[in-house]
């Protein structure tokens, strides 16, 4: 498993270099929008990959809760902490492209506000984990992802009420993408889904190694504490 | 396994009880949503026709500050003494506790509620173009929406640091659909434009949803070790 890591980092590495180039010089102009429309290559495959992270967190948390398996809530917290990365990349990106396209930075329609709010749940899940201590941390963190999880949908729903100003999806069914961009598309798509499992894996691993670390010091410190009320015993014991 | 019913009904009438003889909770939501009233009569002119648009985002948000309050208090009173710790040893089911404890809360955000209303009519001047009675379902199903859910989080908030600040941190993000169904039913109702079935039902299914997940996890986070 550990000599996977630097192949799917090169891996990642190239497809990122390759979709870049597909998306900046390969794929026509947009006519309307014009160059400004490229960012539309960083700006859905961030979304894809944030959710899917997102999914990924709310799945080691179920486990986790079932289980009580410490790795399936490493894998939580990675996955949630680059899922709010990703997210962010999606927020920031965003108001770049529709200020010269609509003419605002920001509107409250459907897809941006849900993403916000899924973006304000992630942080506010973050923040638990900062603030909690010790064992029952995973607990309530995984608690907290599944309750972030059941209201996505009523999000979604209440703010689906309101007019949408956020263009159609552009894949699927009647999707209007043009065919000369789609290479450029689904390439990113791979590219910063690698990217995303690439920095998911990193932050796990890392993760792991803190808390073995964090043990080792524990157990460090306990020893040291032991050896030193011996001695003293020892000492108290001599006079 | 000891009934359910019992339980939570003898843990409630002891909160009540409680909060009756020393109105700790009630007098400081109190206060505090009568701030909230006085500070945003600074911020626009509260009587102009227009602020009927946004009287129902205010009244709610004044109860949902409010709300964060008496929520805070909600388990602090069985951290002393490890009260919380000896009814997890006892044989009680958890969610006696979570029921008493969130039927405790919505009686007394709801009293609030009561004893608020009449004040900002008075104040903002506000007078019902569509079916006033409407407003009491939206007011029941949003304070339980609110308190449920805010119960959860008190209890989870209460294993953190700073624990007080940790609670509107994790219930405002989960509540956005429950106050914008508040708010937006609110204003159809108040302004009589079109009708507020939507936010009715989307405030129901809130509460049908989330009170499920509060029973069905609350165990879990008691015992959390």
């Amino acid at each position: 498993m550990k000599r996977a890591f630097p192949i799917l980092a090169a891996v990642t590495a190239l497809l990122l270099a390759y979709g870049f180039y597909l998306g900046q010089f390969v794929a026509p102009t947009e006519r309307t929008m014009g160059e400004v429309q490229r960012i539309f290559y960083f700006h859905a495959p961030s979304g894809w990959t944030a959710f899917w992270l997102f999914f990924v967190n709310l799945a080691a948390s179920v486990v986790y809760l079932v289980r009580r398996n410490l790795k399936a809530d490493a894998l939580a917290v990675a996955a949630a902490e680059t899922g709010v990365v990703f997210c962010t990349v999606v927020l920031v990106t965003g108001p770049i492209w529709a200020r010269p396209v609509w003419g605002i930075w920001w509107t409250w329609d459907i897809r941006l506000t849900s993403t916000l709010v899924l973006w304000l749940i992630y942080v506010s899940y973050l923040l638990l984990r900062r603030f909690s201590e010790g064992a029952q941390t995973p607990v309530l963190a995984a608690v907290l992802a599944i309750f972030g999880a059941l209201d996505v949908p009523l999000v979604y729903f209440s703010i689906w009420f309101f007019r949408t100003q956020h263009p159609q999806p552009v894949i699927g069914n009647g999707g209007s993408l043009d065919p000369s961009m789609r290479p450029a598309f689904w390439m990113n798509v791979l590219a910063f889904s690698c990217f995303g499992a690439l920095l998911c894996w990193a932050r796990y691993r890392l993760e792991l190694m803190q808390r073995q670390v964090h043990d080792a010091q524990a157990l460090e410190a306990l020893m040291d504490d032991t050896t030193e009320s011996v001695k003293s015993v020892r000492g108290r014991a001599a006079s | 396994m000891t009934p359910l019913w019992p339980i939570t009904w003898a843990s409630l009438a002891k909160d009540i009880r409680l909060e009756w003889r020393s109105k700790d909770a009630i007098n400081s939501m109190l206060f505090f949503s009568l701030l909230v009233v006085v500070v945003f009569s600074f911020s626009f002119d509260p009587t102009a026709e227009e602020s009927r648009e946004i009287a129902g985002g205010l009244v709610w948000i004044a109860f949902l500050f409010s709300a964060v309050v008496a929520l805070n208090q909600t388990w602090a009173r069985e951290l002393r003494n490890q009260v919380l710790d000896a009814y997890r040893v006892s044989p009680a089911p958890a969610n006696a506790l979570f029921l008493s404890k969130a039927l405790g809360n919505f009686i007394l955000v709801t009293l609030l509620e009561t004893l608020m209303a009449p004040l900002f009519v008075i104040f903002y001047n506000l007078r019902s173009l569509g079916p006033a009675w409407l407003l009491i379902p939206v007011a029941v199903l949003g304070t339980w929406a609110l308190v449920v859910n805010g119960t959860f989080f008190a209890a989870i908030s209460l294993r953190t640091r700073s624990r007080e600040i940790m609670l509107p941190l994790l219930l405002f993000p989960i509540s956005i659909p429950a106050v914008q169904g508040m708010v937006e039913a609110t204003r159809i109702i108040l302004s009589g434009e079109g009708s507020a079935r939507f936010w009715i039902v989307l405030l129901l299914t809130y509460d049908v949803v989330f009170t499920t997940a509060c029973l069905g996890l609350f165990g879990t986070v008691l015992q959390a070790e």
